[in-house]
């Protein structure tokens, strides 16, 4: 039985090690990411005309250069400009590859926000003043439930984008789940030149996102007993 | 005494002046129908008495307690506007229901919010609650609407939208209430059913300000009319002479538009 060889079980321990960098990737990235977000989100709506300009500069570059590239540059500039290292080894890695993510995916989830946040129409604002209610009530009473509404399918795709994205950390070696399906193509713990174990990293992407899109789903249905 | 005075108010967006010298008063008990083509500054000059635009020029009194003039600039401090709002409520002509509310959730929320503010809410909060909740299900019941009171927004119809809307306006007891244009976002067929609940507070003496495009209405509840102009009240007086007796050309072209009335 293949599923309790030595060869399975040796590649699905490393695998597992490998999906559980990927996991702390994602995490570490929605952790930062979602508030940064919001932050760079009001930038962009700033009655400030230099502070709107430079973020949308920001949302500009981010967004239209490749996300891989975003991390050879965090990874290696520091280092070749003698500015700093982030160290080296895994932990340095980790830590390089997680700014470029976060930062990353704060600028896309700033437009996200943005257009949760614009969509409410102004006749809620303003019936919640002719009430004689303080801005931080009509924020937080009124429309901080029907902004999450509108956010949540369209930071649904981006979540399920990200699952996937940290591959890309693959780049610069960090030893996430590809990384680690590759290292027993070249040999390791005694195995060489197997190609399965590349392909089986795709039952822990399906598993994961699975999860994800049930967990979201749930949330979606929760909010919509109002329109 | 009149409840509202309004003197000389003045309001420009840029180089458009939208109010000129506007003027009038108001006696308690008084409905007040302001009529105009669009764009004449009507739904300005409610917006103004509310607070959500601040007029450059004039002041607001009510009940002999002015609560705004320009010339004063301490008067437009956030928190005291807050306050003052209260003095009136609004109607929007597109209801603005708050839609994860139901509809006796979107008549007691400010209310609830409000009795946050006084000193003895933390010892009897359930009792203020339960207060605020028999008020607003009393309201609805004066709407029409008891059975209604677990329903969501999206759920209703536009006319038993604008009809809660009506009675969470009504909830904080305004000096006055302010109608603008009512029944303008509804399907002809709904708007009777509006137009009966305003006509039934004006009955029982609410005092109140109606923008609106149904003549006939505004002539047979009102006990004042104004018909405003490109930002000016060309003519104000009693229904019976401004709508069927208009003295000024303006006014008599814009009622023949009208048609019969």
């Amino acid at each position: 039985m293949f599923f309790t060889s030595d060869e399975f079980l040796t590649v699905a321990a490393a695998l597992n090690t490998g999906f559980i960098k990927t996991l702390q990737l994602f995490f570490v990235t929605l952790i930062g990411a979602l508030p940064l977000g919001l932050i760079i989100s009001f930038g962009s709506m700033s009655r400030f005309t230099p502070l709107r300009f430079i973020t949308k500069l920001m949302v500009w570059i981010i967004r239209g250069t490749p996300l891989i590239l975003q991390i050879i540059i965090i990874y290696y500039v520091p280092g070749l400009m003698k500015l700093f290292t982030w160290g080296g080894g895994e932990t340095g890695r980790f830590t390089a590859v997680s700014a470029a993510f976060i930062i990353n995916y704060a600028f896309y989830f700033s437009e996200i926000y943005r257009g949760g946040i614009q969509g409410v129409p102004v006749g809620q604002q303003e019936a919640g003043e002719v009430l004689g209610m303080t801005d931080s009530q009509i924020f937080f009473k009124i429309k901080l439930l029907q902004m999450i509404k509108r956010i949540v399918p369209p930071m649904s795709n981006e979540v399920i984008t990200l699952v996937k994205d940290t591959s890309l950390a693959r780049v610069i070696a960090l030893q996430e789940v590809i990384w680690m399906g590759e290292s027993f193509m070249k040999g390791n713990q005694g195995y060489a030149g197997l190609i399965w174990p590349l392909f089986f990293t795709a039952v822990y992407y399906l598993a994961f996102s699975g999860i994800v899109t049930v967990l979201l789903g749930m949330l979606e249905k929760k909010l919509e007993y109002f329109r | 005494m009149a409840i509202l005075e309004v003197k000389n108010i003045e309001k420009g967006f840029g180089s458009t002046k939208v109010l000129k010298d506007i003027s009038f008063d108001l006696e308690k008990g008084q409905a007040l129908a302001i009529i105009g083509s669009s764009g004449s500054g009507k739904t300005t000059l409610l917006r103004c008495l509310n607070f959500l635009e601040t007029p450059d020029a004039g002041s607001i009194t009510v009940n002999g307690k002015c609560l705004f003039n320009a010339a004063d600039p301490s008067m437009i401090r956030e928190a005291d506007i807050r306050k003052k709002r209260l003095h009136f409520g609004l109607v929007f002509q597109s209801f603005n229901l708050f839609p994860q509310y139901t509809a006796l959730e979107n008549v007691t929320l400010a209310k609830k919010l409000l009795a946050k503010e006084e000193p003895d809410f933390r010892q009897r909060k359930k009792e203020i609650y339960k207060e605020i909740d028999e008020e607003g299900m009393e309201l609805l019941r004066k709407m029409g609407l008891s059975e209604r009171a677990g329903h969501y927004p999206h759920q209703l119809s536009g006319g038993q939208q604008q009809r809660v809307a009506i009675a969470r306006a009504l909830e904080l007891k305004p000096d006055i209430v302010c109608f603008d244009e009512p029944t303008s976002a509804l399907d002809p067929e709904l708007t009777g059913e509006v137009l009966k609940v305003i006509r039934s507070l004006a009955e029982q003496k609410t005092t109140m300000i109606i923008v609106t495009h149904e003549m006939a209405f505004a002539r047979d509840v009102s006990d004042k009319v104004i018909f405003m102009d490109e930002g000016v009240i060309v003519e104000q007086g009693r229904p019976e002479d401004v709508i069927e007796n208009p003295r000024e050309e303006r006014t008599k072209r814009f009622l023949s538009s009208y048609g019969n009335i």
